[in-house]
């Protein structure tokens, strides 16, 4: 068996893909560099992200399938999931293997994962254009700080820099320790070092807005005001609103 | 703004919250030359501890109201905290929460202070500020006050993604009984109007692209269910017709929270009508978006939707006769009225089964209620449920397969509401 070791790009997974094909490995396993492990049983080799490779994979594959399903397929690699290389592999064979495109043939099984694991993603993206909370700074940057469970901050840029076109805004994956930063003009990614110290709230005072925790008391308060008690629902709050995305959200900071 | 604004916010939030609608989707509003803000597909920004979304801002501009409506907290006659918010107070709030991503937009409405004009007035007033003003492109819904005059009417649909006007009850008797200063007539006009607007504006924008738009996500309502006697037959045939004659994109239903001790009204203590409401709502989906007509969901014979099975199961048992539909030959149409298959797994089974006949395994992959649908349809196996089942059997089968969430509520007790 062979294990074929990328850097991790979407632009590296395609290069493997067609490196595959280059020199006709069979059965083989496309593991990120940092996840793989040694196996004296397997053959290892690696493969260097080239722009002219992953190019004619994609073109191949646009030639197939239609612009949504590519799209699918590079959202469900950033669901970062341990073996999704492989998947999107199979995928990709499937695809060349096939006269007719089968984007929407749904009795395959990897069409079908890629399908809902890009649902899962997606649906990440769109808790994130939720949950995400912003703070005023002193300098007028409206900063938030998120965890999300895949990597979907590539996929937000466009939501926030259509939505807040006229503020300057700083989006910080403090998992994947990057961030997406809007500057009025262009949507830059950015890796910062930085101190969670200063989302938590407990030196409102010296970075915020002097109305900063005005606003995020008022917040509050709304929240707490729309309740109607006599509904009272856990069961269904938990379920729109899991436990892991609280730490980051205003209305969940009141005890 | 500060502990007064707080104190404003929490009596005015409080008011508002019996408005159920906080839907922010349906209208297609772009961002306007580098202003703030835009509103397409809808966002819940947060849930209440209750469940319910929270997309909007809403919140009455006062709750001051000379009307004396029964089922209402903000009644002339009830003892609360009055307030009021100045119109820019409301516009700082909707800027502020929006820049830091709380919510889509405002949802505004108001008690009724001197006359249903004056208050009028005062909304389309603050939508007005916030697009001209701050060129904010976010959601406005803005409440119609019954009686309001038809160019304020215009005026606020020029400003607003989407108007409402509250039918309140189900029908003329009760809202007679409950609200004796609100006139059914008043609450159709507006509706009435803002349809003709809404659909001439519909017309000019495909004759000229850079016509204003008119209340681009359209009009909705809403009716208090649980307080007056009426069936689930009157309530449903009274939101079909607002669907097909009035062209509304929503009929909410709310039901009714026992906020008073008025003996027309159920007392403090009745539990909310949940299990109803909800009900109500899969059969108000099932007529939007499964093609059912509403004759289909309730008939003189069955006024009431089933308590403990939902209205599709209950339609399927009444109709076993189409049954069992074959998975892999079937319309679209006829497999999204199977009981267990919703509509994004229905077009899931018609485009792969092009590649391949469908099979139990492959069914179940693709997310289908198999516990539920096994009854019903028959697939590429030689496995199948035994046909001669009677309805009730099928019902007993199903129900004593998955504990429902409302199995608590199954006392015969609440069964005699």
């Amino acid at each position: 068996m062979v294990t074929l070791t990328y850097d991790g790009s979407f632009e590296g997974l395609l290069t493997a893909i067609f490196e595959i094909y280059e020199y006709r490995f069979s059965d083989v396993s496309i593991v990120p560099a940092d996840r793989a492990q040694a196996n004296v049983f397997n053959d290892h080799r690696q493969s260097t992200s080239d722009p002219v490779k992953a190019e004619r994979v994609w073109l191949g594959l646009k030639k197939k399938v239609s612009t949504a399903a590519l799209n699918q397929l590079h959202r469900a690699f950033l669901s970062e999931l341990p073996g999704i290389e492989d998947k999107l592999y199979q995928y990709v064979l499937y695809v060349f293997s096939s006269k007719l495109s089968v984007e929407y043939d749904y009795s395959n099984s990897f069409v079908l994962f890629i399908k809902q694991t890009d649902q899962k993603v997606r649906r990440e993206k769109h808790r994130m254009e939720a949950f995400i909370r912003f703070q005023l700074t002193g300098d007028g940057l409206y900063y938030a700080i998120c965890q999300p469970d895949y990597n979907v901050l590539p996929l937000l840029q466009n939501h926030f820099r259509e939505r807040y076109a006229d503020q300057r805004w700083l989006i910080y994956d403090s998992t994947r320790k990057y961030g997406i930063y809007y500057d009025l003009n262009t949507v830059e990614t950015v890796s910062l070092s930085f101190s969670e110290e200063a989302g938590s709230g407990k030196n409102l005072q010296a970075v915020f807005d002097e109305k900063e925790e005005l606003y995020q008391q008022l917040w509050q308060q709304y929240f707490t005001s729309v309740n109607i008690v006599a509904r009272k629902n856990t069961k269904l709050h938990l379920q729109h609103m899991p436990r892991r995305y609280w730490k980051y959200l205003t209305e969940k900071q009141v005890q | 703004m500060s502990d007064r604004t707080l104190e404003k916010l929490s009596i005015l939030a409080d008011a508002a919250k019996y408005d159920v609608s906080c839907s922010s989707s349906g209208s297609d509003r772009k961002n306007k030359d580098k202003g703030l803000g835009n509103a397409s597909n809808g966002i819940c920004h947060a849930y209440t501890e209750d469940g319910r979304c929270v997309s909007l801002l809403k919140i009455l501009l006062t709750n001051h109201c000379i009307f004396d409506c029964a089922y209402c907290v903000s009644r002339k006659s009830n003892d609360v905290k009055r307030a009021a918010f100045t119109v820019q107070e409301v516009v700082d709030l909707t800027i502020n929460f929006y820049r830091r991503n709380y919510i889509e937009g405002l949802f505004l409405s108001s008690g009724i202070f001197k006359n249903a004009d004056y208050t009028m007035e005062r909304l389309v007033l603050v939508a007005r500020k916030l697009r001209e003003e701050h060129n904010f492109n976010g959601y406005i819904h803005l409440k119609t006050i019954p009686g309001a005059s038809d160019e304020l009417l215009k005026e606020a649909g020029l400003y607003a993604d989407r108007l409402s006007v509250n039918v309140e009850m189900p029908t003329e008797q009760s809202l007679k009984l409950l609200a004796p200063d609100k006139k059914r007539e008043d609450m159709i006009q507006p509706m009435n109007y803002l349809k003709g607007a809404i659909i001439a504006n519909r017309e000019e924008k495909k004759l000229f692209k850079k016509a204003p738009q008119f209340a681009p996500a359209g009009q909705s309502t809403q009716m208090v269910i649980g307080a007056t006697p009426e069936s689930d037959l009157e309530v449903l045939f009274m939101a079909s017709q607002f669907y097909k004659q009035m062209q509304l994109k929503r009929v909410y239903y709310s039901g009714y929270v026992p906020i008073s001790n008025d003996n027309r009204l159920p007392a403090i203590g009745t539990p909310v009508p949940m299990i109803r409401e909800n009900r109500l709502y899969q059969a108000d989906w099932l007529m939007r978006f499964y093609g059912f007509k509403v004759n289909e969901i309730v008939s003189p014979e069955n006024p009431h939707l089933d308590i403990d099975i939902d209205p599709k199961l209950s339609w399927a048992l009444r109709n076993l006769q189409i049954f069992p539909v074959d998975i892999n030959k079937a319309d679209l149409q006829v497999i999204m009225r199977i009981p267990g298959i919703g509509v994004q797994s229905a077009k899931k089974i018609v485009s792969a089964r092009q590649f391949s006949k469908l099979t139990w395994e492959h069914l179940k992959k693709i997310g289908i209620a198999v516990n539920r649908a096994r009854y019903f349809i028959t697939c590429q196996s030689k496995e199948f449920e035994l046909k001669d089942l009677m309805p009730m059997q099928i019902k007993q089968r199903i129900l004593s397969q998955g504990a429902s969430k409302y199995q608590p509520n199954f006392s015969p007790q609440i069964k005699l509401f």
